[in-house]
């Protein structure tokens, strides 16, 4: 399978740079991904944050260090929670989806259909998703920080007394760039890999509509893998280049 | 000559599904392809448009050598070449008339009071107008045929292959398609290749038919000369009768 990726991944890079482009499939999917995904990692994100504060409170205080809570709580969504929490959720929501399409297709022949009449399938369906996967999930991501933060100060409000303008300069105040750029940086790659992940099992599915749902099933499974196997490479990558303490 | 294959074979692993298989269709001449389910029938077609490669052998179209072809020289010749899968292979995230308009819209530059004309052309030669804008999921098995058909005449072919047309349908649907395909293939003046095991459809269609077993042409004549044949396979295609071949069709 990794060879199979490999290859896949290379295609895409070789497609990119020959038009057509392809811009209206990748701006409609972008849309429909995004719109997709929105309510879910919203909701996600607002518990996610809501609990690292609840949790992160009694924890802080028991060390007197209170005070830090709209610091950690905002470092520790904008470097790691928020972006993958909301990648893994892009995963199983979007990746299931491409595969479970694409795999329809194959086996309906529907593919085969759109080469012989001329059209370039890889091209049409899978550079296209490929595209609007790598660059809707960092969108969503920013989109997913910020319910996250409305959650955390929520949790906060609860047990100290601060408004929304001191806990978001608080929050601003601990967040540096090398925690931001990193964080949101990285959704590039798990999008990519989602899209990737997707459209490669959907797009090399056999077996009928057994293989459809086997495409669909380990589409989730692959992308989620292999979001947090990068995860940890890019984590020690950005230690590398921003070090946290100078 | 519009279709020439030389010599084709091709392999499944051990599973050996065309063996030295040629044939030649001349311009405006519809033949069939009878088989066997497994007789490597829809492998052929898929062969010839470069779908599958084959192991060897040689393929032409309209003089050109398919397999030698670049993939521009590629999609260019299959812009001549109309195929009905099977399954229709309607887009079903598409409605009928955005399905009709892809291959137009993709591959020719035209307007789009041409393209209009042209699905409405289409539509109303398999006498489905009023399916315009509907989804696939919404159609018969009979209407995704025809509109299958639409489709892939939609572009002016010079060659159309047809992968088994009347698979899955009922005797009158069946019938009716095939007499669709004829009066299409005879006002629009095209080649065609058809594969099927349906004897009725051959007969209204074939110029000329061609037997496949084995992965080899076992047979090759008129629809009237096959049917006569006293040959064991051919009896039980084509008759009641049921008759023990020794070793064919395994």
């Amino acid at each position: 399978m990794i060879t199979g990726l490999s290859r896949f991944a290379v295609q895409f890079f070789k497609e990119i740079f020959f038009p057509p482009y392809e811009v209206d499939q990748i701006r409609k999917h972008m849309i429909e991904l995004g719109m997709k995904t929105l309510p879910i990692v919203g909701v996600t994100g607002f518990i996610i944050g809501l609990v690292i504060a609840m949790q992160l409170s009694p924890v802080l205080k028991r060390f007197g260090a209170e005070a830090f809570l709209p610091g950690s709580v905002g470092i520790s969504i904008v470097r790691e929670l928020g972006p993958v929490i909301c990648a893994l959720i892009f995963a199983g929501r979007v990746s299931s989806g491409i595969g479970a399409e694409l795999g329809s297709m194959r086996v309906t022949e529907q593919i085969d259909a759109m080469e012989v009449s001329g059209v370039n399938p890889f091209r049409y369906l899978v550079v296209t998703r490929i595209f609007a996967t790598t660059f809707i999930l960092p969108i969503l991501t920013i989109y997913v920080i910020f319910i996250s933060l409305i959650g955390a100060y929520i949790a906060v409000v609860l047990v100290q007394n601060m408004t929304w303008a001191y806990y978001l300069d608080r929050v601003i105040f601990a967040v540096e760039f090398g925690d931001a750029f990193p964080g949101v940086t990285k959704t590039f790659f798990f999008g990519f890999i989602v899209g990737l992940v997707g459209a490669y099992k959907g797009y090399t599915a056999v077996n009928g509509t057994e293989g459809v749902g086997k495409a669909s099933t380990s589409s989730v499974v692959v992308s989620s893998l292999l979001i947090l196997i990068f995860d940890m490479v890019l984590v020690k990558l950005t230690l590398w280049l921003w070090p946290t303490v100078k | 000559m519009m279709v020439e294959v030389n010599e084709l074979h091709k392999s499944f692993n051990s599973n050996v599904v065309l063996d030295g298989v040629s044939f030649k269709v001349s311009d405006a001449e519809n033949m069939v392809v009878f088989g066997r389910s497994g007789t490597g029938k829809s492998v052929l077609l898929k062969c010839m448009i470069r779908l599958m490669l084959p192991d060897s052998g040689n393929i032409s179209i309209q003089g050109k050598d398919v397999l030698g072809l670049n993939i521009k020289e590629l999609n260019e010749l299959r812009k001549d070449i109309g195929f009905l899968f099977q399954g229709s292979a309607l887009y079903d995230s598409m409605t009928v008339k955005e399905n009709l308009e892809f291959p137009l819209i993709r591959n020719f530059d035209l307007d789009e009071k041409e393209i209009n004309s042209r699905v409405n052309f289409v539509l109303e030669a398999v006498s489905l107008l009023d399916a315009m804008n509907k989804m696939p999921s919404e159609l018969s098995g009979g209407m995704r045929k025809r509109i299958g058909l639409a489709r892939s005449i939609i572009t002016k072919p010079k060659l159309m292959l047809y992968d088994e047309p009347t698979t899955g349908l009922d005797p009158i649907t069946a019938k009716e398609i095939s007499v669709l395909i004829n009066e299409l293939q005879h006002a629009l003046k095209m080649t065609s290749i058809v594969v099927t095991h349906d004897l009725l459809c051959a007969k209204i269609i074939a110029d000329r038919a061609i037997v496949l077993d084995s992965g080899k042409i076992v047979k090759e004549g008129s629809i009237n000369e096959l049917t006569a044949s006293s040959d064991p396979l051919l009896k039980n295609f084509f008759s009641d009768e049921i008759i023990e071949t020794s070793g064919r069709g395994k």
